[in-house]
């Protein structure tokens, strides 16, 4: 009995810090809904927890715990996969503005250099006019 | 246009990926630059002394921020390169001492007299170079997966060594970071369907590039991050 209680609290804990958390798009949007509905039905089967194994048998798994570590298993999965695209996505917007810090830098070293040899020939003119 | 036998070439852009090689680059861009007026070194977030000695050599060094592979330090050279009119060809070419400046110069004479866009050198075509057994097998698995995925033919996937004409240049977005970058720049320049040909050349495989080449481990990236991406 404690324990379901300090479970459905844990879940409550992460449904209030998502949803806290800054919000964007409709894609956000739904997978908040989608990961509400998974606390509302966490919350249901730790109060009924017979309703598990009801739907275990349902789907042809002996045991609701043996369910409960199907689903773990998958929606780890799931999130290994979505957290791998992300930083792929990441580290290519990091290349990229890597590179236009270098080529920006490149660029104005390129200027200052030409500019540079510009003022050293005006000077020679000058010097060169001066002893003349 | 026509050069002097031995003139130096101002129209043609040297680009070198530059990761550590302080012991190396000073010879290469040292010979590099009595034939070539550019040769543009893109530092990788060295830590040794690469761009000192590099810069020293006469070669225009310019600096990623930290390291981001040999792939993306490629596309910035190439980058950069197009941002000068003046570029009308890029030659990509290794730091690290491998690659011989008579093959970029008959790669490039080539390029000009077909009119070829693209000219791959391969160290296949004849056998000059004598890569060890296992090396044998991780780059003709190279070439495989490379001719599978992109239609063209090729002996030699995963040689540094390339003469682009600017079109073709133009064509190429690197994404790969990583070395799967030799392939996926295979990829993008068949799909601009410009003339391209291989050309033999001849690898210096010394014991220090052989310490530093591609592991049979990581060919595995190669192949992971080509079929992921």
């Amino acid at each position: 009995m404690w324990f379901q209680i300090i479970l459905v609290l844990a879940l409550l804990g992460i449904a209030v810090y998502l949803l806290r958390s800054t919000p964007s798009p409709r894609h956000l949007a739904i997978r908040r809904l989608v990961m509400l509905v998974g606390i509302l039905v966490g919350i249901v089967v730790i109060i009924w927890p017979d309703l598990l194994t009801v739907l275990a048998q349902l789907v042809g798994i002996g045991r609701g715990a043996d369910l409960l570590f199907y689903v773990a298993i998958i929606i780890g999965l799931l999130y290994t996969v979505n957290e791998y695209k992300r930083s792929v996505r990441l580290a290519r917007l990091n290349t990229r503005l890597a590179r236009e810090i270098t080529l920006t830098e490149a660029r104005l070293n390129d200027r200052i250099s030409e500019l540079e040899a510009r003022l050293d020939s005006g000077r020679r003119d000058a010097s060169r006019s001066a002893t003349e | 246009m026509t050069l002097m036998p031995d003139a130096v070439d101002s129209t043609c852009w040297v680009v070198i990926p530059l990761y550590n090689e302080a012991t190396m680059i000073g010879g290469v861009v040292d010979e590099l630059r009595t034939r070539f007026a550019h040769v543009v070194c893109v530092d990788d977030g060295s830590s040794d002394d690469s761009v000192a000695v590099a810069e020293a050599a006469g070669a225009r060094v310019i600096r990623h921020p930290h390291n981001l592979g040999q792939g993306a330090a490629l596309q910035t050279g190439i980058s950069y390169a197009l941002t000068h009119p003046s570029a009308e060809y890029i030659v990509t070419f290794d730091a690290d001492g491998q690659h011989r400046l008579v093959d970029a110069l008959a790669m490039l004479q080539r390029a000009r007299e077909e009119d070829l866009a693209i000219v791959f050198g391969s160290r296949f075509l004849d056998d000059r170079t004598r890569p060890g057994f296992l090396k044998t097998i991780v780059l003709k698995t190279a070439v495989a997966v490379t001719n599978v995925s992109t239609g063209l033919t090729l002996t030699d996937a995963h040689n540094g060594l390339r003469v682009l004409r600017r079109d073709a240049a133009e064509g190429i977005e690197l994404n790969q970071d990583r070395m799967a970058h030799a392939t996926e720049i295979v990829v993008q320049l068949g799909r601009t369907r410009l003339a391209w040909a291989e050309h033999p050349v001849h690898v210096v495989y010394t014991d220090y590039s052989k310490a530093k080449g591609q592991s049979l481990l990581n060919s595995v990236n190669i192949l992971v991050d080509l079929v992921i991406n």
